[in-house]
């Protein structure tokens, strides 16, 4: 069978899962709208400090969600070992992998589509003309930060202590990604909206590197 | 709850993934060579060499910590032997086995959130099988839970978790069907069902290797007994040798 095909079938068994419970989903968005609330009114900031801190806040809000959403993606495969089934079937490890990532994806793609919007009003931000630019950043942002994050999910999924394990592994592994979009983000937020190229590209490679990364690496991951 | 199908009647047993026609006609072997396995200092197994022929029920016996469960994962390659090498001699060189095996393990391997029919479905999906719905279908009939296709595994009783766990573990066909305290959960019907449909199975020259610790009405259909003691094979009544002598003394023991 196809690592696409594969991909696919556990793409829709998550969201079967998920959908069905709405647990994940539901928990991180309130928990992510909670930050952007609890942000706003730390700071209380004009127009100009939101198009100068807005990005920053708005990716941590992200980076805060994904930590919460990805803890239990390999996580509750263990109450009846079904990781173990899906590793005894004949799919590959990468399809397994693929079809986490793709679920994660898909999953902070709708927190996102929730959070913007509460954001530009909390924050009296503008996104009149940039939507498309805006979305190209955030798919770049949501991809480097997904494949990262499934990756350690995977990797802490065994540990002990494994609700803290996941973020220290992944944050600071996402600090050069966070910048990256927060910079782009910024180019976008300021007055004359521009789309950054050179941190765009940055983010593109990100993407890249670590997704070829997990792909080399994912026999490991999935090993016991 | 549902009656679970016994004789003749019982579960028709799924044909092979397509992929694994070729090898369908006969079981599948396997050759353990000096197999190792350590968990730090810890050695789980230790130098485990013997030969399962094809269509051999091999009776895995041994005490807590013997090694059995250890063996069976390596077998079914959820874990790699530190040394040692697993080998399936009929099929063809570079062939991933994984098509050919089923496994019921101590835990269900179901998903609690999914309905029984989506589980095994998933599974179907996964193994690359043709008419799913059709194999679904017989597999709930023959485990006695039909009615129940719709409903979340969660709600399920233990004994109920278990045949289903049994029938996705059968739904591709396997030629190598590794059970590791199987029984466990089963109430008495449950058991005659699975002892029946391991007495059919067997029929059809499917391999079988079953690990237990305690004496159960499946051990009957064994042609063969394995007891492991600290990782090492203790004894080994061999292929085509008598197990009753190796069953008999667990039947003391217990």
């Amino acid at each position: 069978m196809s690592t696409a095909r594969a991909a696919a079938i556990l793409l829709g068994k998550e969201l079967r899962l998920e959908f069905r419970t709405r647990e994940l989903l539901n928990a991180t968005i309130v928990f992510a709208i909670v930050v952007e609330v609890l942000f706003s009114f730390a700071f209380n900031p004009t127009p100009a400090e939101s198009r100068h801190y807005g990005p920053g806040l708005l990716w941590i809000a992200f980076l805060f969600s994904a930590s919460l959403m990805l803890h239990p993606s390999f996580a509750r495969e263990q109450s009846n070992d079904t990781l173990d089934a899906l590793r005894m079937a004949p799919v590959s490890s990468f399809s397994i992998l693929l079809g986490k990532m793709l679920a994660n994806f898909v999953f902070l793609t709708l927190a996102e589509v929730v959070l913007v919007p509460v954001f530009a009003v909390l924050y009296d931000v503008s996104l009149a003309g940039i939507v498309g630019r805006l979305v190209l950043v955030l798919v770049l942002g949501t991809i480097g930060v997904i494949v990262t994050g499934t990756v350690f999910s995977a990797i802490s999924a065994h540990a002990r202590m494994r609700e803290l394990l996941l973020p220290l592994l992944m944050l600071p592994i996402l600090a050069p990604l966070l910048i990256a979009a927060v910079e782009s983000t910024s180019a976008l937020f300021s007055q004359q909206p521009y789309l950054d190229q050179t941190w765009v590209a940055f983010l593109a490679g990100f993407d890249v590197v670590f997704f070829t990364a997990s792909w080399l690496l994912c026999d490991f991951l999935m090993e016991e | 709850m549902d009656q679970v199908m016994t004789g003749p009647s019982a579960m028709s047993l799924p044909k092979s993934a397509s992929s694994a026609d070729a090898a369908a006609s006969a079981g599948l072997g396997v050759c353990y060579e000096k197999v190792e396995k350590r968990f730090g200092s810890l050695a789980a197994l230790r130098s485990v060499s013997f030969d399962i022929a094809p269509g051999e029920f091999v009776a895995l016996l041994g005490h807590n910590g013997a090694g059995k469960t250890t063996l069976l994962r390596i077998t079914a390659s959820l874990m790699s032997p530190t040394s040692g090498r697993i080998r399936f001699p009929s099929l063809a060189n570079g062939a991933s086995p994984k098509s050919f095996i089923g496994m019921v393990g101590h835990s269900t391997l179901l998903y609690d959130e999914l309905t029984a029919a989506e589980n095994l479905s998933l599974f179907g999906q996964l193994y690359g099988l043709a008419g799913i719905p059709g194999r679904v279908e017989r597999g709930l009939a023959a485990c006695g839970l039909a009615s129940r296709a719709g409903s979340i595994v969660r709600n399920f009783s233990r004994g109920m978790r278990q045949r289903l766990a049994i029938a996705r573990a059968l739904l591709h066909g396997p030629r190598l069907l590794l059970l590791d305290e199987p029984a466990a959960g089963l109430d008495r019907q449950g058991a005659a069902w699975f002892a029946d449909t391991l007495a059919r199975l067997r029929e059809t020259g499917a391999t079988i290797i079953m690990s237990t610790h305690a004496r159960n009405e499946s051990l009957d259909l064994a042609t063969r007994a394995v007891s492991l003691n600290a990782g090492r094979v203790e004894r080994d009544s061999g292929s085509g040798g008598d197990p009753r002598p190796i069953l008999e003394a667990l039947r003391a023991e217990a």
